[in-house]
């Protein structure tokens, strides 16, 4: 990756996160920590790695990307729009009565989003699906899935781990985006994780770990899951809850379901670079 | 005599040489659904899923997305509840074409105990929006029900059985999806009953026939969306009902019939069904007599209907004049 295709991707995961906070801010509610965490590791996949784009978006060949944690919705919706499959506009009607963008993930809804998300653990054995669907069919589409790490609670998803270097499905990317916190607290403080990495690796899984902020190791991680055979891969990226939002940052309230208010609002808009939003 | 697991390995078997477009998903219980005759037949189209109910079904949404067809099996205590939310929510809200198949339904599982013996699936599922629930009563019916079940573009919950079962169809037998079945004409109480429980029923229209009461019998194998027309228009000419499953009392086909009857014509009904409690292990035939669920237990349900419509009419009550 060359400097100029590193500051694009730094732009564009900065007009994501300007759009995250956009929504956030029009909604009234929502996860913007998750969201906001994830943003660059959503730039990279959508404008690096996916063969995904409106022109394609019901080919069977298609790349599949699948939000496993359906709460950073905001995420999605904001790549996608950036993406040319839906307007800007429909972020005004976000978590509001007859609009396509739902509190989480509604495939029936809204263009490009591949699975109806939210409740965890679900996403990630449906990516599963979609990559031994893939094999069994001959069709050589990439999954790429990205689970939060207080997902990584529910036994669903440890099920799908058994089930996915079973059966071998090495045309499938998890991407944990390990930012340390859930919902009400440090991830290890609630049920830890750690030693996180051993215990992929136990499960058959290849296990990278990296910076989710960072677009090289990214760029490196994925090269690096497209060579491997013979088993799934599965990136562990560290991230920064409520990135690039100072006051977000590392702090659980801003998990959701909430979005800032009077001062905050104007200092989050101002932070992502939006200062003359009207609402 | 077939059992109904038994039937649908071997209807999936069958099917299978005509159509390449399903493939079974099994959760390591491929011996007590029956697909391991499937199984040996077609193992490429077999997915084992071990013993992981929750992954197996949203497993089977996205293979739902990849062209093909899949049909998820397991018991139906754990289809109906362990993993009920990914129905929920995998399945059924985006609406992806995945067929969920149970076998091992109410107090005819028998010894296995309470643990094993599904009393809720019927209320359980009735209550998920996009998913239709099919009931067959005999192997035949269920024969002839899986082509339909596949056919039709969405979420179908099907259950089987576990016991030995006769026949009560011949091949001459048409599946219509949505439609109960008259299979006994009568004129003075409409028995409505599902799976195993319509095989008592036919005992009981003759035990009642000996005493000059005439039954209309109605085989409801499917439950969702429920049969209205053919409720309403049996209530009407009837003028009363008894329902009978072997399911809890609490949200399975009576309750679908007494919802009809309450927003239509309310005409006196009694329920057959597991009268809320856990049962325990037994031959599932001492099971049925413990727990009420024998021809004689409709015969009574019928009798007492039967005053029951009387006295309304006698006094005028109910009758809404």
């Amino acid at each position: 990756m060359d400097k100029d295709e590193k500051e694009q991707l730094e732009r564009l995961a900065a007009e994501l996160r300007k759009y995250i906070v956009i929504m956030n801010c029009y909604a009234g509610s929502g996860h913007p920590g998750g969201a906001l965490s994830a943003a660059d590791i959503v730039a990279y996949l959508f404008h690096k790695e996916l063969n995904f784009s409106p022109a394609n978006y019901q080919d069977p060949n298609r790349d599949r990307f699948i939000l496993s944690k359906g709460h950073s919705c905001m995420v999605l919706y904001a790549a996608l729009a950036q993406k040319g499959f839906f307007s800007t506009e429909e972020f005004k009607k976000l978590r509001r009565i007859d609009g396509m963008l739902q509190g989480h993930p509604d495939r029936l809804k809204t263009p490009g989003v591949e699975f109806s998300s939210g409740s965890l653990g679900q996403g990630f054995s449906f990516a599963l699906g979609v990559a031994l669907g893939g094999k069994r069919a001959g069709l050589d589409f990439r999954v790429y899935v990205l689970l939060g790490d207080g997902e990584l609670n529910e036994g669903q998803v440890w099920e799908g781990f058994m089930f996915g270097a079973h059966y071998r499905l090495d045309n499938l990317v998890a991407i944990i985006d390990y930012n340390k916190f859930q919902s009400d607290d440090l991830t290890s403080n609630i049920t830890s994780l750690e030693p996180l990495h051993d215990k992929l690796a136990s499960f058959g899984w290849q296990v990278v770990e990296i910076n989710g902020h960072d677009f090289l190791d990214l760029e490196q991680a994925f090269s690096q899951a497209r060579k491997t055979k013979g088993k799934p891969s599965v990136i562990v990226a560290h991230t920064v809850k409520g990135k690039g939002i100072s006051f977000m940052e590392n702090n659980p309230k801003w998990h959701g379901s909430l979005a800032p208010v009077g001062a905050e609002r104007h200092r989050a808009l101002r932070e992502c670079g939006c200062e003359d939003l009207r609402l | 005599m077939k059992t109904m697991r038994e039937a649908f390995g071997l209807a999936l078997a069958e099917l299978a040489k005509s159509r390449d477009d399903f493939v079974v998903l099994d959760a390591d219980v491929a011996g007590g659904t029956g697909t391991h005759i499937f199984r040996e037949a077609f193992p490429d189209r077999f997915i084992q899923c071990g013993i992981a109910e929750q992954n197996m079904m949203s497993v089977a949404a996205g293979l739902s997305t990849t062209g093909v067809l899949p049909i998820v099996t397991c018991y139906a205590v754990f289809a109906s509840l362990r993993a009920i939310e990914q129905v929920r929510n995998s399945i059924a809200y985006p609406r992806f074409n995945v067929k969920i198949a149970a076998s091992h339904l109410g107090l005819d599982v028998g010894p296995d105990g309470p643990t094993h013996q599904a009393i809720e699936d019927l209320a359980v599922y009735r209550s998920i929006p996009n998913i239709t629930i099919v009931s067959p009563a005999d192997p035949v019916e269920l024969y002839k029900a899986l082509p339909v079940v596949l056919d039709h573009d969405g979420p179908v919950y099907l259950r089987t059985g576990r016991s030995p079962l006769p026949t009560i169809f011949d091949d001459r037998l048409s599946f219509e999806l949505g439609k109960g079945k008259i299979i006994r004409e009568g004129r003075d109480v409409t028995i409505i009953a599902v799976g195993v429980m319509v095989h008592r029923a036919i005992e009981a229209a003759d035990k009642l026939q000996k005493e000059g009461i005439s039954c209309r019998l109605i085989n409801m194998s499917t439950v969702k969306p429920i049969d209205r027309e053919l409720i309403v228009e049996s209530a009407a000419r009837a003028g009363c009902l008894v329902t009978a499953e072997d399911h809890n009392i609490i949200g399975g086909l009576g309750s679908a019939v007494a919802e009809v009857l309450a927003e239509t014509i309310p005409v006196p009904m009694e329920r057959v069904g597991i009268r809320d409690l856990f049962a325990e292990s037994a031959d599932p035939n001492d099971l049925a007599r413990k727990y009420h669920l024998l021809p004689d237990d409709i015969v009574l349900a019928a009798r007492s209907v039967l005053r029951r419509k009387k006295n309304e009419r006698t006094t005028g009550e109910g009758t809404g004049k």
